[in-house]
């Protein structure tokens, strides 16, 4: 420890001289700054060893914030240009929004010209980082396949096969009538959760969820009122536990087997085994979302700051680099934290063949591996995050009150209009 | 042992008053003023904050007109009356009499009493919000315990709906904000002169005849401060409904109150322009009922 500074003290005494002498540069220490949040940080932290072995004269600082706050001080950062770390990470949620401005580095520019490393990732997670000026803002390196959990023991007890729940989106509300009625276990946490894969279903490529290419809303589609309808008979059959991801009542919904199913992305399998239900261990399976639905649930990228400091770009990408490009990192990210692998190179590896103990040795990643390749990307709109509170309350009004489906959604379509293009 | 100051860095008497006061003034110029102005000036322009400083666009008054189009800004404008209200009302009509018990029924446990009817006021808003928001469980909270034990019936969801989430809130605030406006109405009472009440006495005034004819007026200066203080403090409510609702409002966005709008227009949903323009909205409502607070209290006044 001594030792330690008294190293690091001469070497900053040595660099203090040294830049005195005027033409003298080399063997000052650099220092890379890192904005991330929880897990992604601790990936990072995890890859240092490996990165000094590359760069012995340039550490490596993590600032590590919770989530909604990392958001908020990277939005404060890249609003006045002070403070600008040389990496940033962001959550999939918050591509499409940062994406909008011009506050982060083109990777397909020079020097970066990362699109040749297009065809390595997964075609939806590369696809995510594109804004619609075609400017790729961030490289991404973990994934979330969206998958469906459910309980074996209870889905036998009620005479069901995992087939009876994802042939359709009725066929997964009826299979709920019949399990509550047998089991008493209800089929969903909140009608919400259907109700957010529904709409985020049979996009087509580009559309984006809430608005198009043009700003024009969506919410009068097919595809929302589909949604609705779906929510509301999952409520009407009372078939959801009416708790919200993450509240104590919904962890306990789980530990107590009172919740069948869950929709979430494929990192959950760890949550669960993790915290929520440890001791539920072996009675979980998983499928593809019902009807045939790919949708992603999460994943986080590397982005540069536009304004960060010039002389530490280069190193700033060669980090990034090494973080979604090396498949011994994206593998060390995918084993120690759960993060699913947007590298294609990784899928090969036998790794992904492994049975899941938590889910009574079901060989589960291949199953999601298959989901990553068929996720399409959506368009974010910068109104994204208005217009999820203004479906969401307008379905809560359907479900609490009763509210037709054409008027809650002939109402988001007004509030919507108005915000299009602010 | 007197150290002496080299009469270079000695301050001369002109300008010490000014060195002295500067800690404050340039705080307050820093944390005060500039956030002021900068947001005055943001409410004319369109301001996409991820891009820099320098992608600011004058909008003229755009984003003003957008704020008074805004379904959601009345939105929260009514919300923040209605808890205003309900909030705020109860306070006066029980701190004053709780004042007047406390000032004439204790006399050595006085401070203890007017102590514990502080303490909310001066504790952590974080602290109190994870209080209350286990007190106000569904299942498992105890004023739902004591609802059931009192009058049987269903438990009620008291954060999840949005026709119970306001009047939790208003609850909460009422209950910390009680203590402080006894403190003002305490410090009124004592001002008033003792020789009102004995005179009073000696032409038979009864305690009711006295506190309406001699404590209510005299303290008609302390309850305009009071409610002014409550118009004020009621619609630029933040905290409380902040926590409860973990940042978003409530269902149905039935807790949203202006404050937390405007800084989730800005945070949430990257609007800054939208939201400095509301800022500068509200703070003319706030102005407004200031002023019809300040013509009540003065012309019943002139009156008498």
């Amino acid at each position: 420890m001594t030792q330690a500074t008294c190293v690091q003290r001469r070497a900053l005494l040595a660099a203090g001289l040294m830049s005195a002498l005027p033409g003298a540069r080399g063997g000052e220490r650099r220092t890379l700054t890192v904005a991330a949040f929880p897990l992604v940080d601790e990936i990072v932290k995890a890859a240092i060893p490996h990165w000094r072995r590359l760069h012995p004269d340039v550490d490596i600082q993590v600032v590590s914030r919770q989530y909604a706050d990392h958001h908020t001080a990277i939005t404060t950062a890249l609003s006045t240009s002070v403070y600008l770390p040389d990496v940033m990470t962001l959550e999939a949620s918050y591509v499409g929004r940062f994406s909008q401005g011009r506050g982060l580095d083109d990777l397909s520019q020079p020097p970066y010209l990362a699109a040749q490393y297009r065809s390595r990732f997964v075609p939806y997670a590369y696809d995510q980082c594109l804004n619609q000026r075609g400017e790729l803002v961030a490289l991404p390196t973990d994934i979330g396949p969206g998958t469906l959990l459910y309980r074996a023991d209870l889905l036998a007890k009620a005479g069901l096969g995992p087939a009876d729940l994802t042939q359709s989106w009725e066929a997964y509300v009826n299979a709920g009538v019949k399990l509550k009625a047998t089991t008493g276990a209800y089929l969903i946490s909140n009608a919400q959760v259907v109700k957010d894969i529904v709409i985020r279903s049979g996009l087509k490529p580009g559309e984006g969820l809430y608005f198009d290419r043009d700003s024009r809303v969506l919410v009068n589609s097919p595809r929302f009122v589909r949604a609705f309808e779906l929510a509301r008979s999952v409520r009407r059959n009372k078939l959801d536990a009416r708790v919200n991801a993450w509240s104590n009542e919904w962890a306990e919904g789980f530990k107590r087997g009172t919740l069948a199913t869950e929709l979430s992305g494929a990192w959950m399998v760890g949550q669960m085994a993790n915290w929520v239900a440890p001791d539920t261990k072996g009675l979980w399976r998983v499928a593809q979302l019902p009807d045939n639905t790919f949708v992603s649930y999460g994943g986080s990228s590397y982005a540069i700051p536009r304004h960060s400091a010039p002389a530490r770009k280069a190193l700033a990408w060669a980090l990034i680099q090494l973080l979604t490009l090396d498949p011994a990192m994206q593998f060390a990210a995918f084993k120690s934290q759960d993060a699913f692998p947007a590298l294609l190179a990784t899928y090969d590896d036998p790794f992904f063949e492994e049975p899941l103990p938590f889910l009574g040795g079901q060989r589960a990643r291949m199953l999601w591996r298959d989901a990553a390749r068929r996720i399409t990307a959506t368009q974010v709109h910068k109104q994204n995050n208005f217009a999820d509170e203004v479906i969401g309350t307008e379905l809560d009004n359907v479900l609490e009150h009763d509210k037709d489906i054409g008027r809650a959604l002939a109402d988001a379509y007004r509030l919507l209009g108005r915000r299009a293009h602010r | 042992m007197t150290m002496r100051v080299p009469s270079a860095l000695r301050l001369s008497p002109r300008w010490a008053p000014y060195v002295l006061i500067s800690p404050f003034l340039v705080l307050f110029a820093v944390f005060g003023i500039f956030p002021l102005c900068f947001s005055l000036y943001l409410a004319f322009q369109s301001w996409e904050p991820t891009s820099g400083l320098g992608a600011m666009e004058y909008v003229g008054l755009g984003n003003f007109a957008f704020a008074l189009e805004d379904e959601w800004f009345w939105k929260s404008l009514k919300n923040t009356l209605w808890l205003g209200l309900a909030a705020g009302v109860p306070q006066h009509l029980v701190a004053i009499p709780l004042a007047v018990f406390i000032h004439t029924s204790f006399k050595r446990l006085r401070d203890a009493v007017i102590g514990a009817y502080f303490l909310p006021y001066i504790t952590s808003t974080v602290a109190i919000a994870i209080m209350f928001s286990s007190l106000f469980s569904t299942d498992f909270g105890l004023i739902n315990a004591g609802l059931h034990s009192l009058f049987g019936g269903e438990n009620i969801d008291w954060l999840g709906k949005a026709e119970h989430i306001k009047p939790a809130i208003a609850f909460i605030v009422f209950w910390r904000y009680i203590g402080f406006n006894v403190v003002l109405y305490l410090a009124a009472l004592q001002t008033i002169p003792k020789d009102l009440y004995e005179a009073a006495t000696m032409d038979g005034a009864g305690p009711w005849q006295q506190f309406w004819c001699i404590t209510l007026p005299s303290l008609k200066p302390m309850i305009y401060f009071g409610v002014t203080l409550s118009v004020i403090g009621g619609l630029q409510l933040f905290e409380e409904p902040f926590i409860l609702t973990g940042g978003k409002g409530g269902p149905d966005q039935a807790a949203m109150t202006s404050a937390v709008y405007l800084y989730r227009l800005a945070f949430d949903f990257n609007d800054f322009g939208g939201a400095s323009a509301m800022s500068w909205l509200l703070f003319i409502v706030v102005a407004l009922l200031t002023w019809l607070t300040n013509r009540a209290f003065r012309s019943r006044r002139s009156e008498a």
